[in-house]
């Protein structure tokens, strides 16, 4: 795989092709810290006073105890919850995922092994609403969600459970379409014999199919979660700007709001919320990139 | 025990009926609200056919977003594949260390449009005009983002920086899919790097084009986050004797009509014409894709 590209013709003087390999490398050396350049001037700006960042936001920072400064300004403010908004996107995320996962893994399954006209139609139905962008549904979505809840006695607005759902409708379509190509492999032969052993429908489900599903879910778990967690005009409208249940894009924004100019501040936002998910990614960088490619491809 | 179609049923209710409930009535309901006159608040509802549809033809603000969209969309389908499948070139040439440069290239893509949008903000504003200036470098001393001709590319910059590393994961995949043998025998018979790369890599990876193709095309189209926090729309201009935001794409100005200047009906309207669009973008993926399952 590496060498499917050859940069030199074969037979050519080694020394030669060395010279060219390091250049190459240099180039990509030079490049990624191009491409890493924001990250590391967010950070050199948010390790700065006001006064200074206004003064030269260029240079790096003079004093590093800025940052734990800035770090506690921005926890502590107290316009816009910053620890509350990491605690909601955490919940809001995990348990969008697990429902996510297991009922598209469920629907996926029935949708494989129950072949009749309904479950071509209901796929079909699946994979077409895919195309169907959030600003059609947007406004008629929250005044639904409104009537429901009035209808039912409880909030669907600004609520875990009103977002979760949300959620649910929007991811199980890209969802159901992975799940459906990969259980298509599956050997039917698996769940007959367990079926003929006595073993109920959901047994042979969390038994049997789910446990060979988990390549496919860390899929299906890091496409929906890289867009959950950054995810940003679903919350606003569901959650409202300033509701209790507040996410991380929210927080940035109405804190971008009311430090206007303020970059230090701003710039310190930005790298708390960065944080978690460049430390997630370099723990599982393998299963990250493994999932967006594979995501994209089916 | 067998499978039963009470359990069949019972599994798939959940996904069903949060589908129905969250993403297909309120498609309808959106639909038929562009056939209103309806504000979102008020309780008066009036039908108005295509009133609004023909309004939206004759609305200056509509049709230079619709515009500017289009013309984004085609800067970053250009800027974004192409920087892409060099990069992509790059990491799987003979340099070392490929892993670390593949998800160095990858990591702007985690970020979500918010964050990167306000610290692009920052960059152009504040950052490279410090540098423009101290240095005297002329253009340089002027923000990007805050000059209308220039606002869109900027833009297309910080999309290509975040995107461009996830569209070069695909040309990997396509290109370790490859086999080496054609290529090598290629270099036996003299062809060069350049011959090697046109001529018979890229006609074998065709497939990854197409879908780094139409995944930039519906990215760029549907931008909405990176245009809120990067420049809201601004800055503003003339445009056909009207005065209009000079980087308000159509997900922004369907935003602001609908549910800042309560203007749904006609929001709604526009909605449908940004669905048509991407119908269309999804009907000739599968028509392309398609046709090359056929050929090949």
């Amino acid at each position: 795989m590496a060498d499917a590209l050859h940069l030199d013709a074969v037979g050519q003087k080694q020394q030669h092709s060395k010279a060219k390999r390091i250049a190459l490398e240099i180039f990509a050396i030079i490049l990624m810290l191009v491409v890493l350049s924001p990250f590391v001037i967010v950070l050199f700006n948010s390790a700065k006073t006001f006064d200074h960042i206004t003064r030269d936001p260029v240079s790096p920072p003079e004093n590093w105890e800025n940052l734990r400064i800035n770090i506690e300004a921005v926890m502590h403010d107290p316009t816009t919850d910053f620890i509350g908004a990491f605690k909601d996107s955490t919940i809001i995320t995990v348990l969008s995922l697990v429902v996510i996962v297991i009922f598209s893994a469920m629907a996926a399954w029935v949708l494989v092994r129950n072949k009749s006209k309904f479950s071509n139609f209901t796929f079909m139905m699946f994979v077409a609403a895919m195309v169907i962008p959030f600003q059609v549904v947007m406004y008629p979505l929250v005044y639904f969600l409104k009537s429901i809840g009035d209808f039912l006695g409880t909030r669907m607005l600004g609520t875990y459970h009103g977002i979760v759902f949300a959620y649910l409708g929007f991811g199980c379509s890209l969802s159901i379409f992975v799940f459906h190509g990969f259980i298509k492999s599956i050997p039917l032969a698996l769940e007959e014999s367990a079926f003929i052993d006595g073993c109920s429908q959901p047994g042979v489900f969390f038994k049997i199919i789910l446990p060979l599903l988990v390549p496919t879910i860390t899929t299906v778990a890091i496409l929906n979660g890289i867009w959950i967690w950054n995810d940003y005009l679903l919350p606003l409208l569901v959650l409202g700007g300033n509701g209790e249940v507040q996410t991380i894009p929210l927080a940035v924004t109405a804190f971008a709001g009311s430090y206007v100019k303020q970059w230090n501040l701003i710039m310190t936002a930005a790298l708390l919320a960065m944080v978690p998910i460049v430390v997630l990614f370099i723990f599982a960088q393998k299963y990250i990139i493994r999932g967006m490619v594979e995501g994209a491809i089916k | 025990m067998k499978r039963s179609k009470v359990w069949d049923a019972v599994f798939l209710a959940p996904c069903i009926f949060a589908l129905i409930m969250v993403v297909l009535i309120p498609f309808v309901q959106g639909v038929s609200f562009s056939l209103t006159d309806w504000n979102g608040v008020r309780s008066e509802i009036h039908y108005v056919g295509f009133d609004n549809y023909k309004d939206m033809f004759n609305s200056v603000e509509f049709l230079y977003s619709f515009r500017i969209t289009l013309l984004y969309t085609l800067i970053n389908v250009i800027m974004v594949n192409i920087v892409a499948f060099l990069l992509a070139l790059l990491v799987t040439s003979r340099v070392r260390g490929k892993n670390l440069y593949r998800a160095a290239f990858f990591v702007p893509n985690l970020i979500g449009g918010i964050v990167l949008g306000y610290t692009w903000q920052f960059m152009f504003n504040d950052f490279f005009t410090a540098i423009g200036k101290s240095l005297g470098i002329g253009w340089m001393s002027s923000s990007m983002i805050a000059n209308k001709n220039l606002v869109l590319l900027a833009m297309s910059i910080v999309n290509t920086w975040q995107y461009a590393g996830y569209i070069m994961l695909i040309f990997v995949a396509g290109i370790q899919s490859t086999s080496q043998e054609v290529m090598e025998a290629a270099t036996v018979d003299g062809a060069s790097y350049i011959q090697r790369v046109v001529k018979i890599l890229i006609p074998m990876i065709a497939s990854s084009f197409t879908i780094s193709l139409f995944l930039t095309i519906t990215n760029s189209f549907k931008a909405f986050d990176l245009n809120v926090a990067l420049t809201n729309g601004g800055p503003s201009m003339r445009f056909m004797g009207s005065v209009v935001k000079s980087s308000q794409l159509l997900a922004l100005t369907i935003y602001n009509k609908s549910i800042t200047s309560k203007e749904l009906a006609k929001g709604q309207a526009m909605s449908v014409v940004f669905f048509l669009m991407l119908v269309v973008f999804s009907l000739l993926q599968v028509y392309i894709s398609k046709k090359r399952e056929v050929e090949a």
